[in-house]
């Protein structure tokens, strides 16, 4: 049986269709609302936001995150800034601008609809952020500052220094805190979701772990809302935090969710580089950087002199030949490859050849070190911290790293998944980025999703379904409580000889070897053989030390990693049958002659879906048509 | 370089702890200090024995979630850094290296490294918000925020919440990361409204936990990895005085 893919998208022009949806959605009546329970997984701005609001409208909240505090969520790491269509510049901002940004950025795989809605959303973010108190960069004059970032060629993101992030999450945090203290939020750290349970076709709790006392517990409600983040480190090495994990939503699609487009991963340009085998994760240095920051590595292979004996006119400042229009700012997708190709070309820097320079000389001269440090000064810190390097003095050494996933479950116009009540917000869902997303879009996309969309659509959802009273005595949440006690069990009777870790580095190496920043037909078949194999050897020679009933933490990670060893492969399928390049899927057998993306649209324009067919078999690709209105198709050129 | 590490291991709150000497060998470096706790954490695992078990998660110095006693210093040695940001360059060979808990009666320890700073979110709930439900929002621009207010907002507002001035401090005290919050929301016009109420109000929660009182030691200061200034307790204090001068109820 294939999936059902109704987008219900609202009739109307595009300008009208939120508007006019939110009128013809049905409402719950305020007094029914706290009869009705919301499950929340996640605390991060998409899970945050929806859980302060939904509370704050009446409904009874439970909320859950794996971290000791929701405020630890990873959302906490985005540097940068969030993006808002508010044109406070006056330089030719615009909704629509943002929305044609957004589409084309993401090279023209996402649901224009969707699109436009979050760009019409993003002026209340800021509103919204503003009167919770979240310390917004200010003009002397007291207005709100903005920068640019990749991607646009107008100045529309807002920021905190470099922890935009940090201050918009505690903003839903402490709304969060305020809910709880009410009684209309339900809050569980420290516990992690293990299973999505389906009755009668409708998502109707989950099953969690307590992560302090081992003890598995069901939880009921009417509607579910994952907001899980993403999965990026099924390779390991990412920006992400270390216990983000794809299990939530893994579950999901093995209950019944479609997983879209998974092989649509972004690697952002600008990390620090590889050190060492022991290297746990990599770290971010924020877009923002390049808005001042110029990248160049030597024009001659080899070049074995430091930056500083490097002259000028033997040095190439590829983005900037490559994309005068937008130069240093070319989006994400594209500086990442341009850098790959240096590196390839032998030109790379640093010990290991696999670096380029982000060198900050000029600005310095410009604009003087103190507004340099004004500007980036805790960034520059903290690659002090990590790399012994002064970057006032000397330029960064950056690499690209695996950053966000656009791919996730899929959902419909009212963040829906392909499960009746199951809906899914922020990074864990498909729906605005296309095959690449732009800089401080995330931002913009938890937070409509969590504050002004879920909050809605959940209403319209309760009230045009019958919803039967469900307990947790009822059959499935046994048998799947059941399931998680077996799972764990084995787990636990394995112990082989192999580290968790070492099996999730040694996925990690696949992955970005084969489905990284740019894959071939041959790599993703050999990954296909290899992941199996990996898996296999997992399952037989794990050694998951300690027992289920305490705080363990390598038996946590053992399920993660079991997951994404699965997530993985369907990684890898998504990408081989993807024939074509677009955004941050880049296949090398399709390209231009300058080595640019090079689409199919006439047979990929389309959401892959893919269903799960049971265990063993492979899973069922199934199509959502992409119709583009208003954004013409067209090569995207940054040049 | 070669280590000699003793680590508090405890494995569970109601069962009594001790100091563990575990050689840690192949370190480099380039390595963040957790990446040392993972490698030694390979081998009891590779050997048999029971991992360490310590809380991380975004290894990059905001999310808060790490916090270790080094050398009986909250985060070790480097100033205005997390445990996580903490290299292995800032050791040398053949250092003995003490790993604790954070030591407050308000962090109960969970297991081995691990305590539960829940009290943390308790004074938050309490007070540390402003009431702005979704929706209601005016345009962003339509009050003025002088600069420097914003400025000085962020320097409070960058707490982690990590707890290091809690263990630093030798009343184990959470005047720092209360005060900093008081301090962030009052500084903005935004956050005017419920200034005086905040301050009872999260006093009160402070004073309800397993926390003690602050003594000015200024512990608390030189151990927070986002340097946040003890001057926020000065604020804290007036705000809380004027409080029951005005008459505020809580």
């Amino acid at each position: 049986m294939t999936m059902r893919l109704d987008a219900h998208i609202p009739a109307g022009p595009i300008g009208e269709k939120w508007n006019r949806h939110r009128f013809e959605m049905k409402l719950v009546n305020p007094a029914n609302k706290r009869k009705h329970t919301i499950i929340v997984v996640g605390s991060g701005l998409a899970g945050g936001a929806a859980a302060a609001t939904m509370s704050e409208l009446g409904y009874n909240v439970k909320c859950f995150c794996f971290q000791d505090s929701p405020r630890r969520a990873h959302s906490i790491a985005a540097q940068g800034g969030i993006n808002a269509a508010k044109n406070y510049q006056n330089d030719g901002d615009s909704i629509y601008r943002l929305f044609y940004d957004t589409v084309k950025g993401g090279d023209f795989r996402s649901r224009e609809a969707n699109v436009y809605r979050l760009a019409e959303l993003s002026v209340n973010i800021i509103d919204q952020c503003v009167a919770q108190g979240v310390p917004f960069a200010r003009e002397y004059g007291g207005l709100l500052a903005n920068r640019s970032f990749g991607g646009a060629q107008v100045s529309r993101t807002f920021y905190a220094r470099g922890q935009t992030g940090q201050q918009l999450l505690l903003g839903a945090y402490q709304a969060l805190e305020r809910q709880i203290a009410r009684g209309g939020v339900k809050m569980y750290p420290r516990t992690e979701m293990l299973d999505l349970v389906v009755i009668d076709g409708k998502a109707r709790g989950i099953i969690t772990r307590d992560l302090i006392s081992g003890a598995i517990e069901s939880h009921a409600a009417d509607a579910v809302v994952l907001a899980t983040g993403g999965y990026g480190n099924v390779y390991y090495l990412s920006t992400n935090a270390q216990g983000c994990n794809a299990t939530a939503i893994w579950r999901a699609y093995k209950r019944g969710a479609g997983f879209a487009n998974p092989c649509f991963t972004q690697i952002h340009p600008t990390c620090i580089p590889v050190h060492g085998d022991y290297q746990s994760k990599l770290t971010l240095m924020s877009e923002s950087l390049r808005n001042d920051g110029r990248v160049w590595v030597p024009k001659t292979k080899g070049d074995q002199r430091s930056a500083s004996e490097i002259p000028d006119n033997e040095r190439d400042y590829f983005l900037e030949r490559k994309y005068p229009s937008f130069g240093n700012l070319a989006p994400r997708d594209i500086a990442s490859r341009a850098a790959k190709e240096v590196c390839d070309e032998g030109r790379g820097v640093g010990e290991t050849g696999l670096g380029v320079y982000l060198d900050f000389a000029d600005a310095i001269k410009r604009l003087g070190e103190p507004v340099i440090r004004e500007r980036y000064g805790n960034l520059f810190e903290m690659y002090e911290r990590i790399t012994d390097e002064n970057p006032y003095r000397v330029p960064m050494r950056i690499f690209p790293a695996v950053h966000y996933t656009m791919g996730g479950l899929w959902v419909d116009y009212n963040l829906m998944g392909t499960v009746d009540g199951l809906h899914i917000t922020g990074e864990a869902n498909f729906s605005d980025h296309g095959a690449n997303r732009l800089g401080a879009s995330a931002l913009m996309q938890g937070l409509a999703d969590g504050y002004f969309i879920i909050p809605n659509t959940i209403g319209h959802y309760i009230a045009g379904h019958k919803l039967e009273k469900v307990d947790t005595s009822h059959a499935a949440f046994k048998s799947a409580e059941q399931a998680i006690a077996e799972r764990t069990k084995r787990f636990l009777s394995i112990r082989g000889k192999r580290t968790v870790a070492s099996f999730h580095r040694e996925l990690g190496r696949i992955m970005w070897e084969y489905c990284g920043m740019a894959r071939n037909e041959q790599g993703l078949k050999t990954a296909l053989q290899e992941i199996p194999r990996l898996r296999e050897e997992f399952w037989r020679d794990v050694n998951v030390p300690g027992s289920a009933v305490e705080l363990n933490q390598a038996l946590e990670r053992a399920g993660r990693v079991a997951d994404f060893l699965e997530l993985g492969e369907l990684m890898c399928i998504d990408a081989l049958h993807r024939n074509e390049s677009c955004g941050g899927h880049f296949r090398e057998e399709f390209q231009t002659q300058d080595g640019e993306a090079l689409r199919d649209d006439e047979h990929f324009t389309y959401v892959a879906v893919w269903q799960y067919a049971g265990e063993g078999k492979q899973p069922i690709l199934n199509k959502e048509p992409l119709v583009f209105e208003h954004v013409k198709l067209s090569q995207r050129s940054y040049k | 370089m070669k280590l000699t590490l003793q680590v508090w291991r405890q494995a569970g709150p109601d069962v009594a702890g001790k100091l563990v000497k575990y050689e840690a060998k192949d370190v480099k470096p380039e390595m963040s200090f957790l990446e040392m706790l993972d490698v030694v954490n390979e081998r009891l695992t590779e050997n048999g024995d029971v991992p360490i078990a310590f809380d991380h998660d975004c290894r990059e110095g905001i999310c808060g979630m790490c916090g270790l006693m080094i050398n009986g210093v909250a985060h070790g040695p480097m100033k205005g850094t997390a445990t996580c940001q903490l290299h292995m360059r800032s050791f040398k060979e053949g250092d003995t290296i003490y790993i604790e808990p954070w030591r407050a009666k308000g962090f109960p320890v969970i297991r081995d490294l691990t305590v539960d700073r829940s009290a943390l979110d308790r004074i938050i709930s309490a007070g540390g918000f402003i009431t702005s439900n979704t929706g209601g929002a005016e345009d962003a621009n339509s009050i003025l925020v002088p600069k420097e207010s914003v400025e000085h907002a962020m320097d409070a507002a960058a707490c982690i919440g990590c707890g290091a001035c809690i263990a630093a401090c030798p009343n184990a005290s959470a005047s720092l990361f209360t005060a900093a919050k008081i301090t962030h929301l009052g500084l903005l016009p935004q956050g005017q409204p419920e200034r005086y109420r905040r301050a009872l109000k999260m006093v009160a929660q402070m004073e309800l936990e397993d926390f003690g009182s602050c003594t000015l030691h200024g512990e608390c200061q030189e151990a927070c990895p986002k340097e946040i200034s003890i001057d926020t307790i000065t604020r804290m204090n007036r705000d809380f005085i004027r409080a029951g001068v005005i008459g505020t109820r809580p």
